[in-house]
């Protein structure tokens, strides 16, 4: 059993039945992780070692991998995530400026959330879209062409 | 197939979604609804058009009329304008900025009048989604004749002659790396797709999946069928979820129609394929590290040999190609080596996708014949820079990459030739810089993406990368001391010499060239304490020059923190109190006033 305040009861149902069908396929930790991951919002600790058990893995090799891709996140996160793309074309075109807005604004970093879980801020190199650079995410959606002012305006319609 | 009158092909690319072509399509749709059209008329979602810049964009079939920059606020004209009553809505077409010149039909517009499409021939043109407009245009031809009527040897053969070489970014040639895999002894071989697309400010592969997604799948089952392979694994980029979405659809009618699975075709032969999607790292997009990943474990890379055609994933012969080189594969051994073959230079054959960006006016994603010349590339397709400002370099291949300045802009695209003059021809990133555009900055902006995504394996990439990351901060923010310029120099060296990938051996390449071709601009920050593109903060005094002030009050406009003063026929000042240096001011004034 894993007893975690941001599980739920559906939620370890949910991470049972990922594990459960993936128990014997080699090399399957990297969509575990992201199907927990998508389940519970993020990978507490405590989570990581009941994959680590329940998958019959090394818990170093399951905290390896889960530390070295950026996908997965150790800490929770906000209720929104905001990409602001820092890729070749996003960054010619100044997105520098609209990041550093941003940063200042909520005070929070590449990587961090507010503290009040509002925001979590990413910074990713390239979103597929320089041709609208420079370019931030905002959970799915996609606005191009943003200035400093813009992105701001922009977050405060995210409660 | 259900016979429509016109058929309405929609970008549904991210650059048009971003834009709002999904607004656009509701209104559409209502509309359509509303007069009753939608069994005549058919609204389609096609992968990236390619000409982003103008989006949302529309192709109308079969008169091949393009719209763009279309809102929802222009459904409702278009239907009863051109869909009842035949005349096209003029000023939603597109018109050529320095003639004025409107042109109604695509293939005229000069961005796709000098391209060649055969990667993307199928893009913006058929539904992704449907099989079946897959293989009305010869889909799939080219996988029967490999699995029916050649041996592997001819497909081998067939994929050597045509010259095709890899688009990831070495430029291996594609059926000498398949000869390997077919010679070595495995009781399993796989073909994977690297569709890991890292570089930052390239999409191609992206919209090569999201357009045609069968064709990616057919050149894996050639591949496969080839080398004697019976798995295939995508590895795609998770940033990506319509491709992976439009890829599990393909795999799926793929299966329902005997194409992929047990006995294709009734040949005998099984291949069956998978998607793994990646977790976020760039050196994922590497060979071994990708089969690394794919495994389960962390994504560094390993030394080769054994190279992976004799040990890759699982330890058993691999082929791994990237997603544009498959693409070109069906259509390859359906026409021939010698038609692929006959465009192209002598060493760099067929036709290459890149994705162009930065300061120039038609960003968007093009496919060019191999020779072209970049100048060609940028001026005429491209369009030129924006702004009337100048061209001061064009960055080729990303992170791994380096820059060709104007002299060099009549070099044409051939992996050779690219490399002569210091840059790469990588996965196809183009990225336009004017002349507002700072070298050290570049060079300072690459080594930071480099640094960030080090694996760390190898102490020269983890630590040299370090290094010359601080001295580039150190000489942005004005405190370089003689000296700095060679030490960068001799890291680059032993960064390039000593690691073990191609990421950290090729790290050094964004300093080399921009030191290789802008010296001046390194010494004038180290030595002068000046930068002259006015990009690095630190060394700009945030004054306003009286004598070169037009009174224009551009400045005064854009400057977010009411840091400017400025009346009708004053010149403007600049508070340096309330100044928070965003730079805006500098790229609002255009006669180079502050200083
Ligand atoms: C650090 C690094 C990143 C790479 N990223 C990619 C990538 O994103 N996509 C890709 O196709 N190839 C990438 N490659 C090249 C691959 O290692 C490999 O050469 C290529 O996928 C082989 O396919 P091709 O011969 O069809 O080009 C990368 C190489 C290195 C060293
Ligand atoms: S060169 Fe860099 S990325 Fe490549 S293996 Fe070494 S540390 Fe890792
Ligand atoms: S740099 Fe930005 S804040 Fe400072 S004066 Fe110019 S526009 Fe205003
Ligand atoms: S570089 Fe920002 S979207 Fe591509
Ligand atoms: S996304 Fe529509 S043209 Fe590129």
């Amino acid at each position: 059993m894993l007893s975690h305040p941001d599980i739920t009861p559906e939620m370890h149902q949910r991470i049972d039945e990922i594990i459960a069908s993936h128990k014997d396929t080699p090399g399957a930790v990297i969509p575990v992780l992201r199907m927990c991951q998508d389940a519970v919002g993020y990978l507490p600790v405590e989570l990581i070692d009941y994959i680590s058990r329940g998958l019959n893995l090394p818990r170093s090799d399951v905290y390896g991998v889960a530390t070295f891709y950026s996908l997965f996140s150790l800490t929770p996160r906000g209720r929104h995530t905001v990409r602001v793309c820092l890729g070749t074309a996003c960054y010619v075109k100044g997105v520098k400026e609209a990041m550093d807005r941003i940063g200042r604004t909520y005070g929070i970093g590449s990587g961090e959330t507010t503290d009040d879980r509002r925001f979590s801020l990413e910074a990713v190199r390239c979103l597929g879209a320089c041709g609208l650079a420079p370019v931030m995410m905002v959970d799915q959606n996609t606005y191009g062409g943003i200035k400093p002012d813009q992105a701001l305006e922009i977050l405060e319609k995210y409660e | 197939m259900n016979q429509h009158r016109i058929d309405l092909m929609l970008c549904g690319g991210t650059g048009c979604h971003a834009s709002g072509a999904g607004e656009f399509k509701e209104a559409l749709g209502a509309e359509l609804e509303r007069q009753n059209l939608d069994r005549e008329i058919r609204v389609i979602e096609t992968g990236c058009n390619g000409f982003c810049a103008v989006g949302p964009v529309m192709l109308v079939q079969p008169e091949g009329i393009f719209y763009q920059k279309l809102t929802s606020g222009d459904v409702e004209e278009l239907v009863e304008e051109h869909f009842l009553k035949g005349r096209p809505v003029q000023r939603l077409l597109y018109k050529e900025p320095a003639s004025k010149e409107t042109i109604p039909i695509m293939s005229d517009i000069p961005f796709f009048a000098n391209q060649m499409f055969r990667a993307m021939r199928n893009k913006g043109q058929i539904d992704p989604e449907s099989i079946d407009e897959y293989i009305a245009r010869d889909g799939y031809f080219g996988m029967a004749r490999a699995v029916n009527e050649l041996t592997p040897e001819e497909i081998i053969e067939e994929v050597k002659t045509s010259g095709l070489r890899g688009r990831g970014g070495a430029g291996f040639p594609a059926g000498v790396k398949w000869g390997f895999a077919a010679k070595a002894q495995g009781d399993i071989k796989y073909v994977l797709c690297n569709a890991d697309e890292g570089d930052p400010g390239a999409f191609m592969d992206r919209s090569i999946l999201e357009a045609d997604p069968h064709a990616v799948l057919e050149g894996m089952i050639i591949a496969a069928r080839a080398i004697g392979a019976s798995k295939g694994y995508i590895y795609c980029r998770t940033e990506y979820p319509l491709a992976v979405e439009r890829l599990s659809l393909a795999i799926e009618n793929a299966r329902n129609y005997g194409l992929l699975g047990e006995d294709i075709l009734g040949s005998g032969f099984d291949f069956d394929i998978d998607i793994y999607q990646g977790a976020g790292a760039f050196v994922c997009g590497e060979e071994t590290a990708l089969m690394r990943s794919i495994e389960g474990k962390r994504g560094m890379p390993r030394p080769r040999p054994p190279f992976p055609a004799n040990k890759g994933l699982w330890d058993r012969p691999t082929v791994l190609n990237n997603v544009e080189t498959l693409a070109n594969v069906g259509q390859i051994i359906l026409n021939g080596g010698q038609w692929y073959a006959s465009v192209g230079t002598e060493s760099s054959k067929g036709t290459k996708v890149f994705a162009m960006s930065g300061d120039v006016n038609n960003i968007g994603l093009v496919e060019v014949p191999m020779g072209i010349t970049l100048r060609k590339m940028i001026f005429e397709i491209g369009g030129g820079i924006p702004k009337k400002r100048k061209f001061k370099a064009v960055q080729l291949g990303g992170p791994s990459g380096g820059c060709v300045p104007e002299k060099y802009l009549d070099t044409p695209v051939d992996y050779e030739e690219i490399a002569k003059v210091g840059a790469i021809m990588g996965s196809g990133g183009v990225i336009v810089m004017d002349e507002k555009t700072c070298m050290v900055d570049m060079a300072r902006f690459f080594m930071d993406f480099i640094q960030d995504e080090s694996c760390g394996k190898c102490t020269p990439c983890r630590e040299g990368t370090r290094r010359i990351l601080e001295i580039l901060d150190k000489i942005a923010a004005g405190h370089g001391t003689p000296g700095d310029i060679e030490i960068l120099e001799d890291l680059c060296d032993v960064i390039k010499t000593s690691s073990l990938c191609g990421l950290g051996q090729t790290a050094p390449n964004p300093v080399l060239s921009t030191l290789r071709y802008f010296r001046e601009e390194y010494d004038a920050h180290v030595y002068e304490k000046r930068c002259p593109a006015k990009r690095c903060a630190a060394l700009l005094k945030f004054t306003v020059d009286t004598d070169k002030c037009k009174k224009c009050g551009m400045c005064y406009k854009v400057c977010p923190s009411g840091a400017i003063t400025w009346q009708k026929k004053e010149v403007a000042a600049i508070d340096r109190e309330k100044c928070v240096q965003c730079l805006a001011c500098y790229d609002a004034c255009r006669f180079d006033a502050i200083e």
